[in-house]
Order: C-alpha cells, then structure tokens, then sequence
C-alpha cells in the first residue's frame, strides 16, 4: 500500500537528514553558500505552498474580491505582522474566513 | 559511590530541565498537533497513517506540507523530494550540535537525531548558552535533550490522537473550507521570516513563481518554485556584501 512507502520513505528522510552529521560526529563541513541557502528554504517552500493555495483555490487565478480565500489570506498577513503571534493570526485569520465564506455563501 | 550518585542526581535535574524547557513550546505546539490529526483524515490519509506519521516521521512542518501535498493528489516521488528539501534545516541544527554529541555512544547518538526538531534545538542551543540556569558543565546535558525531546514526542503525538477524534466527530470538515486552516497555519509562520531584504525578495519571487509554475505536472511547480526563491535570495545575499569585505578576505 502507498501508504506504507509515504510513512517509510518520510522516515527514512527526516531520519537521514537528522542523522548523518551525528553519525560521522562532525566530520563533514558544508560551504557558506549551502548554509546560507538553507536559511531560505522553510520561507519560500511556505510562500510558494500558500500563495496558489489563495489565490487559485478553485484552480484558477482569481484576484477579485469573490475570493475570500485571498480576502482572509491578506487579513491575516496583516494580522500577523500587527501581533507576531502565531495562534492569534490562525484564531482571527480563520474567523474572518469563516465570516467571509458564510457571508459571501 | 558518592560520585555515581551525584552523576545521578545531576542526570535527572537535567532531565527535568529539558522538561521545564519544552513546556512553553509545548503549549504552542499542542494546537498544531490537533489541528494536524483533525485536518490528515480530510486531506485523504488514513487514520493508522495520521497516527504513524506524527509517531515514526516526528516532524511537524513537514508533515503539515505533505498534508497539503496529499490533498491535491501529488504522486509520492514530489511529496518525499518535497519532504527533503523541507527538513534540510536539520542539518543547519544537527552541524550546531555536534561539537556536543560527539563523544556519546552512537545508538544514544541515534535516538537524538531521531528527536531533532526546531523546537529541541531551540531549548539546546539555550542549554549550552553559558547564561544557562544548569551551569556550564554539560557533561551530562544530552540529558536535558532527552527530557526536551520525549515531552514535545508524547504531546505531539497525543495532540494528533486528539486530533483525530476531533475530526471524527465533526465531520468532512473540508466541506465548510477548513483547508484554509492549513494556509493561515503558515501565513503565521512565514511572516515572521519577513525582516531582511534577502529574504522578503526570496519570498516574493517563490510567490510569483508558484503562479507561474502552477500546472507544472505532478505539483512539481513547488519545489521549482522554492529553489528559485532559495536562488533569489541568495543572489541578494552576495550582492549585499560590498566588495571592500570580499576583498579582505582574499
């Protein structure tokens, strides 16, 4: 089952990549520019993950103001910068969302 | 004698330590954990694979994204390459650590990497700070990363348990469009990168580009999409350097 191959193949990645620096105790260096990159990673996989998401959710651009998945997604970037706190931006991100979606039908 | 059991007592206050450590992040964490267990069902993963993945994978983000992957049917090769590319800051955290882990046997050495997440890494890199409330003597401060580590694996673990009873009781939650919940989860967590330049730049392009490349087969316009992101930022990174400090180092 497919599953099975996700869990493992999931594993033995997360698992690799926590472990070869551990396994050879510090016997490998990176180049500054690999480091550096890495630093980037998590943020562009993020944007490029949640942009399509709200900006196409039903699988085509749509910049007007119908979509209220893109409405609730700049409400929250706002919401966000305002209270740098994580669970506020989901709790007041999602309740405008949710507003939006039942208001908007 | 009197030497073992002071090692001994040293050994469960830094246990504890990591415990105590783990706690406020835990709280933070807790909600992520449930709304990942309510949220895996609906993007088309079983339940016995929920459970698995939050107790073999332990990987928070990563498993987030590979729920948004599964729910838009990505085949497995994209969601394992997207897996890489998103734990890759491990090895970031995992160089940190080293100098510190080193003379451990390696099946210890082992379970550590296993319990490498942002969150231990935070709590350690606190621990070997010399302002640390346990001194400076860090003999025995693996222990302090085993106390971290098992608390953030037993409430992950029991929040997605949570989770995933939640979700049985409300149920098709994608119905009412609570896969939003997944884009404001990162919203959340992306905007906080936004303080430099390089970055902001990294994160607009990787923007764009997601647009560009959207029908790119089998979801393959994320991870093209990311590594344009990494390359721009990069780019702005060397061009921020003045060439009077490149010079110094030649």
């Amino acid at each position: 089952m497919s599953e099975v191959w996700l869990i493992l193949g999931m594993f033995v990645i997360t698992f690799g990549i926590r472990f070869v620096m551990f396994a050879f105790a510090g016997k490998i260096n990176f180049p500054i520019w690999m480091q550096q990159s890495l630093k980037f990673v998590p943020p562009a996989v993020l944007t490029a993950i949640i942009v399509p998401a709200v900006v196409m959710p039903m699988g085509e651009i749509d910049f007007s103001w119908h979509n209220v998945y893109l409405l609730a997604a700049i409400f929250s970037v706002v919401i966000s910068v305002v209270t740098k706190s994580l669970l506020k931006t989901i709790f007041f991100g999602m309740l405008l969302f949710l507003l939006l979606k039942f208001l908007m039908g | 004698m009197q030497t073992s059991s002071r090692a001994t007592t040293v050994k469960k206050a830094e246990f504890i330590g990591g415990v105590k450590a783990a706690i406020p992040l835990i709280v933070g964490g807790i909600p992520f954990g449930i709304l990942f267990g309510t949220l895996a069902p609906s993007s088309g993963l079983s339940v016995w694979a929920t459970m698995a993945m939050s107790l073999i994978v332990f990987a928070g983000s990563a498993q987030f994204i590979v729920l948004a992957l599964i729910a838009v049917q990505a085949p497995l090769e994209v969601i394992l390459l997207t897996t890489f590319v998103v734990n890759l800051r491990h090895l970031l955290y995992a160089t940190a650590l080293v100098p510190h882990i080193s003379n451990l046997s390696f099946p210890l050495r082992s379970l550590l990497a296993f319990g490498l997440t942002d969150e231990t890494f935070a709590n350690m890199s606190q621990r070997y700070q010399p302002s640390s409330p346990l001194g400076d003597d860090h003999q025995f401060a693996h222990f302090f990363y085993l106390g971290s580590m098992f608390s953030f694996y037993v409430s992950w673990s029991s929040a997605t348990a949570i989770g995933l009873i939640l979700g049985n009781v409300i149920p098709d939650m994608t119905s009412w469009g609570l896969e939003f919940a997944m884009s404001v989860t990162f919203i959340g967590m992306v905007v906080p990168y936004l303080n430099t330049k390089a970055m902001f730049s990294a994160m607009l392009s990787a923007a764009i580009a997601s647009l560009y490349f959207a029908y790119l087969p089998n979801k393959l316009g994320l991870i093209v999409s990311a590594l344009i992101g990494v390359a721009v930022g990069l780019t702005v990174v060397y061009f921020q350097k003045s060439p009077l400090s490149q010079e110094k180092q030649v």
